[in-house]
């Protein structure tokens, strides 16, 4: 699956996080950059969970940023989920 | 279990969805309707559903309420909601038993996973008032009623005011037809969330008319409308009185029940238990 122009999903509303996730060019694979209040204590946990949701949808060539506000684990996986289901319904 | 309070919490905020089950309500309604931007209905689905199914909500009871039947989206609100811990639907602008019957076989469809799933018919329009004793007896997944009062005065061309008085054949109609049908009746939210006197008055009126329970906005409402709603501890203690001497006299295989000079009648019993219940005490 491909991204072909920035899709971006959540807010930067407290307990929240900003998803965009824009394309890269063919072979680059993906690359995520995470910017949180938290990154310190939970930076590793973020990225466990978004590579968990990325790596079951086959998403290729893309940069994820991710801007948390303190979002816990359900929010973080629903706008990945969600930003992944923008794409795809943009490929339909 | 009685809903005394039933809060609407918007269904693509985290920060409210999360922390709903503790905010002093008996059920949260995650709102996928009016709450959410139409560009956000995806994320808010998405996000209710995990959340049904990673958070743990406790003894509060959990519904949703889906996207109208007018548009496309309800459909895909039910198949994803049903997947998480969910007890019940809420169904905006139902008119008709049509759309309940519409509602049921999705939910029928949806296999175990949804088949203790029940339906709360939200009653919003003139049409839907008129047909609302055949909606609730309609499906025995339908469990109480709720009235949306903003929707209806804006159907019937009225201005809302804080008496309500424009609402009262509404409200009446919805009572009377929720008590034949069997169901719990729960009134329209008291939409001025800094007006607590306010608040008080409506509540207690939407009580006297029979209502057993109320949807609220703000978390703020939630104690007043639960205590306004509860039993006094005079209506407790009487009602115990009742079912005391009932079982007596049943022991003493009397016909006729009295108590305090006066015959105690099926209605009095009903009531008796009524309150019991709302307070907890029930069988005791």
């Amino acid at each position: 699956m491909k991204v072909k122009e920035m899709v971006k999903s959540g807010s930067l509303e407290s307990s929240d996080l900003l998803v965009m996730i824009t394309p890269l060019t063919e072979g680059e694979g993906l690359k995520l950059e995470i910017n949180s209040i938290v990154k310190k204590q939970y930076g590793d946990r973020i990225r466990d969970i978004v590579m968990e949701v990325l790596n079951e949808s086959e998403l290729e060539d893309s940069l994820i940023l991710i801007q948390d506000r303190g979002a816990l684990d359900y929010a973080i996986k629903s706008r990945v989920e969600t930003a992944l289901s923008r794409i795809r319904n943009k490929e339909e | 279990m009685m809903r005394t309070t039933m809060l609407f919490a918007p269904g693509n905020n985290p920060a409210i969805v999360q922390n709903a089950g503790v905010l002093g309500a008996d059920s949260i309604i995650f709102d996928l309707e009016d709450a959410v931007a139409q560009q956000e209905k995806d994320s808010a689905r998405i996000l209710v559903r995990n959340a049904l199914i990673n958070i743990d909500y406790g003894n509060c009871e959990t519904t949703v309420r889906i996207n109208s039947l007018e548009y496309s989206e309800w459909e895909e609100d039910i198949k994803e909601i049903v997947k998480g811990k969910l007890d019940g639907i809420i169904v905006p602008k139902i008119e008709s038993v049509k759309g309940i019957k519409a509602v049921e076989k999705v939910l029928d469809k949806q296999g175990d996973i949804a088949r203790n799933i029940f339906i709360i018919p939200l009653i919003e329009t003139a049409l839907g008032i008129e047909n609302v004793f055949e909606i609730l007896n309609s499906s025995s997944r339908i469990k109480a009623v709720l009235f949306g009062a903003e929707d209806y005065t804006a159907d019937i061309g009225a201005k809302r005011t804080k008496k309500g008085v424009e609402i009262m054949y509404g409200r009446s109609r919805i009572v009377n037809a929720a008590t034949a049908a069997m169901v719990e009746a729960i009134d329209t939210p008291f939409t001025d969330i800094d007006d607590f006197e306010g608040l008080k008055e409506d509540v207690q009126f939407a009580k006297d008319i029979g209502f057993s329970g109320k949807a609220v906005i703000s978390p703020r409402h939630c104690s007043i409308v639960k205590e306004l709603f509860s039993p006094s501890q005079e209506e407790i203690d009487y009602a115990l009185k009742v079912i005391n001497a009932i079982q007596k006299a049943k022991e003493e295989g009397k016909g006729v029940v009295s108590l305090d000079g006066k015959m105690i009648d099926a209605p009095i019993v009903n009531r008796a238990n009524k309150v019991l219940k709302l307070s907890g005490l029930e069988g005791v």
